[in-house]
Parts: C-alpha cells; structure tokens; sequence
C-alpha cells in the first residue's frame, strides 16, 4: 500500500531552512519504518540521512519521532500508523546535525556523569559474587536500557533546562545505586542530589510512553528519590 | 590530522572492549568505532556465554566442554586454542560478574546456567546446562557493562570512525586511515599496534541476523594489503531466524525446551539427531530445516517456514527467562508466541572464518605462523581457530571475551618492544582515492540493487547447501556485480554524516570477501559444518582437514594455501547427536 511520508530534512552544508520533504513509497505488510526510510534512501533520495544498525531493537541507534511519538524506527510497523501522513522527526531536545541525525555528546555527557559502572573496591572473590535472585530482579529490567535516547528527548524537564540529567541517566544510577554489589552510591547521590539531578523530574510519564524497552523509568526514578529522602533527610 | 596513541583498536563489541580494558592497564589505548560502542553487534547476542562453572550441573568439566567445541567444530577447531578459550572460560565470566554484569540468579545467588545446542556432559550423552545467562540478553549486558568498564577506566573513543585503510609495510603495521563519519574528512592514526575486532560479515545474505553494519569491513582491509584470511568458506545459519525478517530467535528458547514442528506437526530433529533433538549444533539444524523445506514439509502456504513452539514452556516462564524474545515475535512478526507458534527459517548468522592469528590473536600472514608486526585481531573478525567449521552457541560471546582479553594481553606483552614506525609519504593515498572513485561516480547504478542482488544470489548460490554448478554461477555473478560496482552513482556529495558514501563502501567490501568466501567453497570439495557441498556430501579428512588461507590479489584473482587443523587430544569421529 503506498503511504506518504513527510520527513525532516536539515543540511547545514547548504543555506536552506529546515522543512519537511514528501516522499511517497510502496509498504507491503511488515514493513517498518526503517524498511521504509530505507528504501526511501535507496531508490528515492541518496541524500536522506539517518542511522540505523541492528534493525531488531537491540542497538537504540534508530531513535526518531514518528507521528509525534519518540520511538526506534525499526520496531515500529507502517501498517500500525494511522493518519494519510507519516511523520517523521529527529528525536527533539538536541542539535541537530542533519535530517534525522543528531549531536549525541550531550546525553552521553550526562550518562558518564552518573558514574554509569560498577563500583566495589573490595577484593572480589576467586568464585562470583552472590547475589539473590531478589536483589538481581530489582535490576534486571533497568539493565535492559539500550542508551537510545528516545526517553530523555521526550522529556519537558529535560527540554527546559538542558542541564538535568535526564531519564535515561537517572535510570542507569537506579540500576547501580540498587545493585546489592556496588558501593557506589554516595559518590552518586553527589551528582543526582543537586538542581540539576534527580528533582527535576517532576513525574510526568514521558520516558515511559517513549521507551521501546517498556522500562518503568518514572517507577525506577522514584524508587531513587525515596533512597535518598531515606538515607540523607 | 594525525591522531597517535600506543594502541587502537578498530571495534568496539565485545572483543574490542575487552581488549581495551586489558591494554588500558598499561599502555595509551584508544578504541574506534563506526557506532557508538553500545550499539555493536554483540548486544544482539541473546541466549549466554558457556563456561564450566557447575553452578547447575555439577557433573560438568572443562574437558567436556573442550570435546564438545571440537566435535562440533566437525574437528576443523585448533585444539590448542579451544584448549585455552575453555580453559579460561570459568574466569573470564567471573571476571565479567565481578565488573558488574547482572546475570541471572540460581536459588542460591550463583550465576544461573542453561542448555544450549551441542553442549553435552560425557561426550555428547546428555544436554548440559553450561550457557550462563542474563535472561535473554546476555550479549547486551555484557557488551554494556564492558562499555561502562571503560567509561571507568577512561578509555579514548573514537565514535562514529570509519576505518578506511589499513598500513602495513614489510609485514609492520604502522597504523591505519580512517574516516570522521559526523565531521567527514580522514584521519590518520599512527600506532604502535593495531586490533581488529570488527565483527561479521552476515549482511552479505538476504537472510540475515545480523546488523546492517555487519558488512565485515575489516577482512577486506586486509586483503586490500596482501594478507590472507582463513576459512571464508564456513558461513554458520543459525536454524531460527523470524521468518522472512531473519532477526534472531536464540537458541535459549530450545535451551529452555522449546521444540520445532514441520508442516506435519511432527517434531522433525528426532529423524536428524535422536539424542540431543532440538539441541544439536546449528549447522545439523539449519540443514535438517532447509532439507524439511525442500521435501515440501515446510509449513504455510508456501511451506517456505518451519515453526519454533514455546507455548508449552507457559506464560511465566516465558516471561521471566526469554522475554526479549516474546518481544520480539509480538513487535517483528506479530506473532504472541505464547498463544501461536513462531515462523522461523534459517539465517545467515555467525562467521566461523577471518583474519588468521595465532593463538595469542597476532596476525600471521602465511601458512607458516608468521607473525605481522604490530597487528592483532579478535572476536568474530579472526579465525584462530575456536569454531573450525561450525561454532556451538554461546562459544561467540566467549570467544569474543577470552579472545579479546588473551590478545590484550599478548600486546601487553609486545607493546613494551613494538614502535611507532615511520608513516609512508601520503598514508591517506588510498582511502583519498577511494573516496574520490566512488564519490566521483557518474554512471547509472543504484548501490541498493546491487546490494540486493548480492545478498539474494549469496543466499541462493552459497547458502546452507551448495554445489559445484551454483558457487560457479555465484562466482560469474560476484564479477558481474562488482563491474557494475564500477559504474555506480551516488546521490549525496556532503561532507558531514554522508551514509550514502557509507554504503557504498561497505558495499564494495562485501563484494571482495563473498569472492573468497565463493571460491573458498568452490575449492573445498567436501562437506564439513556450515559448509555443505550436496556433490560432495561425506567429509574428508584425507584432504580435507586443513585450514584454508586465501589471498585476494587487486585484481580479484584469489590464490589459496592451506594449514594444518592442530589436533591434540581428540581425532576426528563421525559426529552423531
């Protein structure tokens, strides 16, 4: 059936002004927005630029807004899209570098400000480490994120000041601030316990809609916030 | 601009990272990626990494664990290098545990174990649970956590670096050129030693589990400077690829004793492996799939698919150990695998052949063992080789991470003696005038359809069986394909993220290492693992149990030399699940 997709294009090469390009294509039954902006690339227009890798929804490198909706490309069928136009955006809140590609330094910068790794300065054993089934449940689907970003640039707190850290940050502090074999906590509450932190999440569901993982994140943010009030207040 | 560090490393999977984190220790490492290191293509890895840690099954060993990668390996594996990798199996993943990986738990807080295909205790008499597992993410947490290790350990990245060519002189390796993919323009990076860990090469078939980024730039980097890469011919198709999509379903699924039923309904691997059924190795499978299928017992209206059925494992259950996987059928078939069974076919899925190293992961250039300096390679890139003919699940990811970690420590050992040595006048002549060649193209090919028809004639020619009338068809096909190559044009001219000049250049590698791995099987009259030649159905261990080494000359003639299979403790049986 052949839909018509409007998508964002920006070349800073060239003078012209951001604006939406119209692109009609075939897309039988299965095809996902990836196929499409794939095919789009390959036999329509070159110069369309966007990234992709894996296309099963394990790399998070196909991160965009479709029909308004931050979400990956590749996990999201045609088919399933209701409206005469597809639309499709790069994923907003960020500098866009061009199409739908844009700068990523600014959420990696605020996932290595977490100290995003474990830490456990104890010697570890000849054996693993034990950890209850119990306490590897409490991290199990935070562990799950894949830094797709589709989170963070849904988020208004993140929009209004680029400082916060963000969804996805916060999410990766849960998943070691819960860990029953780190020790890192304190040296992480320094980051999240400030303007900037873990406060400016203001429970607003965004992260949640948008995470093509369905991870709890506002749950998770919150389970932090409480650790904290718990062991600082 | 000139970028000098001790070591780089071109790749950031599991292997690259893993070496990172051992060369970090004492030498200036640095590590570039096409991707960002999160997106690299061992996070697909679904089902776990095998290691003799007993947590389960206590009756298990590594010596088991050693028959096992051998037979199923269809005895082509170097028994010294499996040796080591199983050997070392137990403490690299309680090195990854102790880095934070969050495994999956038994009862008792251990890392919980599973079955996987062709892993066995007491030479193949029953399955054993030996994968260790993050429910069915394994890959992803590993890669992930090994990511998260450098970010600790402030490893230099390079992201989104394409490696364009690669310097070597007199069998030195001086370093390497590669492409800023955001910024464009080329870099030359001037090192004392160099690691490939650049992945597969699975996206030169239409079926496929892997990235579109698995175009296996690396192995035609090397040919491009004269070296030879080993057993190009043994291409694994992991049996159950997502009907028509080809993404993975894991093994885990048949770990955790899911069956695979014919259009009959009748649970076919009894006819093909009576012992081990479901969980015989992958290249059994795929074949006892494709065979299913081409005697019209196929399922569908086409019979073209065959169905995995998970239902009886239950919702819960389902659930709790391969959620990605439930996931995965409901978002990319949409198919509720807990309510209906899911359409599989084989796909391309795991490179057993590459760059050839020796056991410590140093590049060798000939059949002899010896050694380019300054030059390395690990994971699913080199050969060394661990799998032979056939690699058993879950050896991937511990290939990738003993492997990785065994080279790092080989530069460890070397970096100490290795130099910058003297770069050439124009170190970026080459990438230069690649660039420019396709850049400049002005004729009336699309990269799309000759990607396309690559992949569909690698599928249809070199797939899981093949014959002496389809590979010489194919080899005609590659030389047709590459002169349209020759007159292609690209749309986009722009400096900054040009992924149409991206393509094209991935492109042209796939079409230079499918001449190996076309002539390679041409060549190798017999059937051994993935490489099953229906003309030649037996193996041949006469002739036959040796490496293949080929050189791919700039002109496309590919000439081959042959290295002895390292036999210790195990010769070659008749291998029967």
């Amino acid at each position: 059936m052949e839909r018509t997709f409007k998508i964002f294009r920006y070349d800073p090469e060239k003078n012209g002004k951001p604006h939406f390009q119209t692109y009609k294509l075939d897309c039988p039954s299965g095809c996902t927005v990836l196929d499409a902006l794939y095919n789009i690339k390959g036999e329509l227009d070159g110069t369309l630029t966007y990234r992709r890798s894996c296309r099963s929804g394990i790399c998070g490198s196909c991160g965009m807004k479709i029909n308004g909706i931050n979400c990956l490309a590749c996990k999201t069928q045609v088919e399933f899209l209701k409206g005469k136009v597809i639309y499709v955006e790069p994923l907003p809140g960020f500098p866009i570098l061009r199409d739908l590609v844009i700068d990523l330094e600014p959420f990696w910068e605020k996932f290595e400000a977490i100290k995003p790794y474990l830490i456990n300065n104890s010697k570890p054993p000849t054996t693993e480490r034990y950890q209850s089934e119990e306490d590897q449940l409490k991290i199990e689907e935070a562990s799950w994120c894949i830094l797709c970003n589709c989170c963070t640039s849904s988020c208004p707190s993140f929009w209004a000041n680029k400082e916060y850290l963000g969804p996805a940050a916060l999410l990766k502090a849960y998943r070691f601030v819960f860990d029953s074999r780190d020790q890192g906590a304190e040296e992480r509450y320094r980051m999240l316990n400030t303007r900037s932190g873990l406060w400016r999440c203001h429970t607003i569901f965004n992260c949640m809609d948008a995470c093509p993982q369905d991870i709890n994140i506002t749950d998770y943010i919150s389970q932090l916030k409480t650790r904290i009030v718990s062991e600082r207040y | 601009m000139t970028h000098k560090h001790d070591v780089i490393i071109i790749g950031s999977g599991l292997a690259g990272l893993r070496a990172a984190l051992e060369v970090g220790k004492v030498a200036d490492v640095a590590v570039l990626t096409k991707l960002y290191p999160s997106r690299s293509h061992s996070g697909a890895a679904q089902g776990g990494i095998a290691a003799t840690l007993k947590n389960v099954d206590s009756d298990d060993c590594v010596e088991f664990h050693i028959f096992d990668t051998v037979k199923g390996s269809d005895y082509l594996g170097d028994q010294d290098a499996i040796e080591n990798m199983c050997n070392e199996a137990p403490e690299v993943v309680y090195e990854t545990e102790h880095m934070g990986v969050p495994y999956s738990r038994t009862e008792d807080g251990k890392i919980h174990q599973r079955k996987f295909g062709g892993h066995s205790l007491n030479h193949g008499k029953v399955a054993v649970r030996r994968s260790c597992y993050a429910a069915d993410y394994t890959g992803h947490v590993l890669l992930h956590t090994f990511y998260e290790q450098c970010i600790k350990n402030q490893v230099r990245f390079y992201n989104e670096f394409q490696a364009m060519s690669l310097l070597v002189k007199d069998n030195v390796c001086q370093g390497f050129v590669a492409w800023d993919i955001i910024n464009g323009g080329l870099h030359v990076f001037h090192a004392k030693a160099v690691m490939f860990a650049t992945g597969g090469y699975g996206r030169a078939f239409k079926i496929t589990s892997n990235a579109h980024s698995s175009t296996g730039d690396g192995l035609s980097l090397c040919t491009r400077v004269g070296l030879p890469i080993e057993d190009m011919e043994f291409v694994q198709f992991h049996p159950t690829g997502l009907y028509k999509q080809g993404i993975l379903v894991s093994e885990g699924a048949r770990g955790e004793g899911a069956y695979l039923l014919n259009g009959q309904n009748e649970r076919f691997m009894e006819r093909y492996a009576p012992t081990l059924m479901e969980l015989a190795p992958r290249d059994m499978i795929a074949r006892a799939i494709q065979t299913e299928l081409l005697e019209g017992r196929g399922c569908g209206p086409n019979k073209d698919h065959v169905y995995l059925d998970i239902r009886h494992l239950g919702e819960a259950k389902i659930t709790a150990v391969i959620p990605q996987i439930k996931g995965l059928c409901l978002d990319f078939a949409a198919i509720d695998p807990i309510k209906e069974p899911i359409p599989i076919q084989p796909t391309a899925h795991y490179s057993m052949g590459g760059i050839p190293v020796t056991v410590d992961g140093r590049v060798i250039y000939d059949a002899k063992n010896s050694i380019v300096e300054g030059l390395y390679a690990a994971g699913e890139c080199a050969c060394v080789s661990v799998h032979g003919a056939n690699r058993l699940g879950t050896n991937s990811l511990l290939d990738a991470a003993a492997n990785g970690r065994r080279t790092g420590k080989a530069i460890c050992a070397d970096v100490g003696k290795l130099k910058h040595s003297e770069l050439p006048d124009n170190p970026m002549k080459a990438a230069q005038d690649e660039m420019n060649r396709v850049l400049g193209g002005t004729g009336k090919e699309k990269v799309i359809r000759i990607r396309h028809d690559l992949r569909d004639s690698m599928e249809e020619n070199c797939g899981v069986f093949r014959t002496s009338e389809k590979l010489t068809k194919q080899k005609q096909i590659l030389k047709d394909l590459h002169e349209r190559f020759r007159h292609i044009k690209i749309d986009d001219k722009a400096k900054i993220f040009n992924s149409d000049l991206m393509e094209a250049i991935e492109l042209e590698h796939m079409l230079e290492f499918c001449e190996v791995i076309v002539e390679g099987a041409l060549n190798r009259n017999e059937s051994r693992g993935g490489h099953s030649r229906t003309d030649f159905p037996k193996r041949d261990d006469d002739n036959w149990l040796k490496h293949t080494m080929a050189w791919r000359g700039e002109d496309g003639k590919i000439t081959f030399d042959y290295k002895p299979v390292i036999i210790k403790n195990y010769q070659p049986m008749e291998r029967k699940y």
